[in-house]
């Protein structure tokens, strides 16, 4: 079952990176997005599959009594999933005020900071 | 006041050197130091011996002169104290330089003298030509020396040390070695860079941006000196071999040519130096190629009378301008009753320099005949080259004596008043030094002419000199020497405009090629900026992610097989329910063409990654994961209807590179999961955690416990990451809104 879960983490990004190379902005934020999962769903593999019961210790014990799924990876991916929410919300953000400035979606067209036109050769000759 | 200081310095360290003197000529080696990088062998050790005694001399001496000139003449500039400290540091430079006793020493003060001699060239900063020039000379010598440094390791790597002083005993293994012919072209790059040699000899004359004493310091006894100190130190062990002697003859009879020649074109004073002191640095390469003791001592006494004559002239000139305002030829006259004492300074620096007797020029140029003529491999042409460059010392010579100071006085020159003492003293005393050492010829031969031509031989030599040689054939080449040099010097005008036409024929001047060469570097720079910075997201995006890919590639084919489980998965039925809607919703997000089709995949791929993680034993991450799901959509509706979600955005096309490169990132992720599978699990974290949380923490749920107890640093870290997004979020967008209610 960890091929087929590794599988899917790779579908996961193949669509996400296509997406993120894509011109529309939008697009961009939804290959985001599938990368974040991608990633997530990578470590949470990483840390071996097991349809044991959660990591929960029972009452009166010191310890969990039975084998229990790996508690550290879904630590990790806990974090990952609030700060890669924080991290789209910010985007989201991002691309809203550059249509409302740009006018536009098209991330070729956003070239306020890296102009088309060549800059001019100055002092050729000084 | 600080006028009165600064001198002392340069002043005291002459003394130094002459109270040495004794035991220097009595053949010893006087060394000192210590260690500065001893695992690499390199120590910050210094020597003197009868060659850089001369020098040391030369630069302490003349730098004394130069400081109380140079307080005089820019009297009452803002930055005089910045042009002591420049001068000081340049000072030091030299000293360092040719003291020093271990190559990477040597090289460090080398590199000094480079950066010290920007500053002093570009010491007028307002005036863009004198910027240019600074950085001209910087990358010039700068180049050179970096040559220089590589050339240095390769000797001590193939010698076995950095010592100068054992490197100079092994002149034969060096010889011998494979490696001796990078060396000497690396060296000589170096050297030839650095004292203006053809074809990099365009900086100097350029150079003369600076203010004069600046010139007249750089000029005459140090900067463009280094480059011959560092041929004459290296002799030892470099020359003996007709690679050195072929390259130094031809490319310093070249030089010396050139410059000849275009020092005649000059009107400007100034410049005309300039180009008389390429002629003085070719002539000393073309001697210091052989190896036989004459012309040897020749190149060792012509660095004196160089360093006397030119320091003078140089400060002479400077004080021409200073009284009268202008370097010209055409508006200078009649001076020589205004200002007596600089005139006699001239004309005693001047027959120094057109090398009359008794004057040390005179010796200095016998002896450059002697020598020409005992070269073994071109004396004809070396001693047609010298002949060539003395008679056009004696013209300019004549030049810079009769039309400033003698015929009818120009408009510039009303008003004269003579300069003050500060000004004339170090012209006239040094041309002074130039008759006194001429007189006494035999002390100045033993004290510093033979120690010096014993160092750069590397074996004892006698050094006798004369004032009068007899009948013999250098005198009668002296005799040709004066005939020609009055010949030019009558027929200037009509030389000078016969070489300006000549030179508007030539294609380009090395000036002009350094322009050119600039340019390039500037297009080529422009251009690779342009290619690696375009400004193209998805450019910049395919670089990152290829490099991904590739690393991902390398780490994968490195490590060797992977097995593939190629089983059938044993899951259960709800288990592929919730991998078909993930997988279903990772497709049609891809695909969808509308924004809101792809926003209704993305809550499907959530939902079902949040089954998977309940599945699998993480219910926390599950809820989680649908918390913030539902969180993202509340998010994307309430901004949707600011974007141009259901019209304005093109339909997009499918793009078969981005996918191939998609692809291979997801193959490289699959597989490295794979491998990571196939590597024994460590479960040693994760049992501490799940043995440690009830104990230690009083948590049941180890998942919370190691959040916000066993890593609360990090779980803390993380809010501020959320608040500080959520705050830059609500800025970016809100900012309008508020204005909007005003």
């Amino acid at each position: 079952m960890e091929t087929a879960l590794a599988l899917l983490v790779g579908i996961l990004t193949a669509t996400g990176v296509y997406l993120m190379l894509a011109r529309n902005l939008l697009r961009y934020l939804f290959g985001l997005i599938l990368l974040s999962n991608a990633a997530n769903l990578a470590i949470f593999t990483a840390g071996r599959l097991t349809r044991a019961s959660p990591p929960l210790v029972p009452a009166g014990l010191e310890a969990p009594a039975v084998a229990v799924a790996n508690p550290l990876p879904q630590a990790l991916i806990l974090t990952a999933i609030v700060i890669g929410f924080g991290l789209l919300a910010f985007t989201l953000a991002l691309i809203v005020r550059a249509y409302r400035r740009l006018g536009t979606l098209d991330a070729d067209d956003m070239r306020v900071a890296e102009p088309r036109k060549k800059p001019e050769q100055e002092n050729r000759h000084p | 006041m600080l006028a009165l200081i600064v001198p002392v310095v340069p002043a005291v360290i002459a003394a130094l050197l002459l109270w040495q003197l004794p035991r220097v000529m009595a053949g010893e080696v006087l060394a000192f130091g210590w260690h500065w990088v001893p695992s690499l062998g390199i120590s910050a050790r210094f020597f003197l011996d009868g060659l850089n005694m001369l020098f040391a001399l030369l630069i302490s001496g003349v730098g004394a002169f130069v400081a109380i000139y140079a307080g005089a003449y820019l009297s009452g500039h803002p930055h005089l104290r910045r042009f002591y400290f420049y001068l000081l540091l340049f000072m030091v430079g030299m000293l360092g330089l040719v003291l020093a006793a271990d190559l990477i020493t040597l090289f460090v003060f080398w590199e000094l003298t480079t950066i010290a001699s920007y500053l002093l060239i570009g010491f007028d900063h307002s005036n863009a030509k004198a910027r240019r020039s600074a950085l001209q000379a910087l990358l010039i010598t700068a180049i050179g020396g970096l040559c220089l440094l590589a050339g240095l390791i390769l000797l001590g790597i193939t010698a076995g040390s950095f010592d100068l002083l054992e490197i100079l005993e092994l002149g034969d293994e060096l010889r011998a070695s494979a490696l001796y012919l990078p060396i000497l072209v690396l060296v000589l790059l170096g050297a030839f860079t650095k004292s203006a040699q053809l074809p990099f000899h365009f900086w100097l004359p350029n150079a003369m941006a600076a203010p004069t004493p600046v010139s007249a310091y750089l000029h005459s006894a140090t900067m463009v000196k280094a480059g011959i100190y560092l041929l004459a130190r290296l002799h030892p062990v470099l020359a003996y071999t007709p690679a050195w002697q072929w390259t130094l003859t031809l490319v310093g009879a070249a030089t010396l040519v050139v410059a000849a020649v275009l020092a005649l074109r000059q009107t400007d004073l100034k410049l005309t130096l300039a180009y008389t002191t390429l002629v003085a640095l070719g002539t000393l390469t073309m001697f210091l190629g052989d190896d036989d003791s004459v012309p040897i001592a020749a190149a060792v006494t012509f660095i004196l009378v160089h360093s006397f004559y030119k320091a003078s002239l140089f400060m002479v000139v400077g004080i021409i301008d200073h009284q009268t305002g202008t370097r010209e030829l055409g508006s200078l006259g009649g001076l020589r009753r205004a200002m007596p004492v600089t005139f006699v300074a001239a004309a005693a620096a001047a027959l120094s320099m057109a090398g009359f007797p008794p004057f040390l020029g005179f010796i200095g140029k016998e002896l450059k005949y002697e020598g020409a003529l005992a070269i073994a491999s071109e004396p004809l042409l070396v001693a047609g080259a010298a002949v060539f460059a003395n008679a056009l010392m004696v013209a300019v010579a004549a030049i810079l004596v009769f039309k400033p100071f003698f015929g009818p006085r120009q408009p510039a020159g009303t008003n004269i008043s003579e300069a003050p003492l500060a000004l004339w003293l170090g012209p006239l005393v040094l041309a002074a030094l130039g008759l006194v050492c001429g007189i006494a010829t035999p002390l100045v031969a033993e004290s510093l002419i033979q120690p010096a031509v014993t160092a750069i031989l590397g074996r004892p030599e006698v050094v006798k000199m004369k004032l009068w040689h007899g009948l013999n054939l250098p005198l009668l080449l002296s005799v040709v020497t004066f005939t020609l040099g009055v010949v030019v010097y009558l027929l200037q005008r009509p030389i000078r405009a016969a070489l300006q036409e000549l030179l508007q024929w030539l294609p380009l001047s090395g000036d002009r090629l350094w322009d050119h060469f600039i340019d390039g570097i500037k297009h080529l720079a422009a251009w690779q900026t342009r290619l690696l910075q375009h400004g193209v997201m998805r450019r910049y995006l395919s670089i990152i992610f290829a490099t991904v890919a590739a690393a991902l590639g390398y780490v994968l084919l490195r490590n060797g097989d992977i097995a593939v489980d190629l089983e059938w998965p044993q899951l259960t039925v709800k288990e592929w329910a919730a991998l078909a809607l993930t997988l279903a919703g990772a497709m049609m997000a891809g695909a969808a063409r509308a924004p809101l089709a792809a926003i209704c995949a993305l809550g499907a791929l959530g939902v079902g990654l949040a089954l998977i993680y309940l599945f699998f034993g993480a219910p926390d991450v599950a809820i989680t994961q649908l918390l913030v799901e539902t969180l993202f959509l509340v998010l994307i509706a309430t901004t949707l209807h600011r974007l141009p979600v259901f019209s304005g955005v093109h339909t997009p096309r499918f793009r078969p590179l981005d996918a191939l490169l998609a692809i291979t990132v997801g193959a490289g992720v699959t597989l490295s999961i794979l491998a990571v599978m196939q590597t024994p699990f460590d479960a040693t974290t994760s049992t501490f955690f799940e043995t440690a949380a009830v104990p230690e923490a009083y948590g049941r749920n180890i998942v919370n416990v190691i959040l916000v107890d066993f890593r609360a640093l990090d779980t803390f870290g993380e809010i501020l990451v959320v608040f500080t997004a959520a705050i830059a979020a609500a800025t970016l967008i809100g900012h309008r809104l508020q204005r909007k209610k005003h």
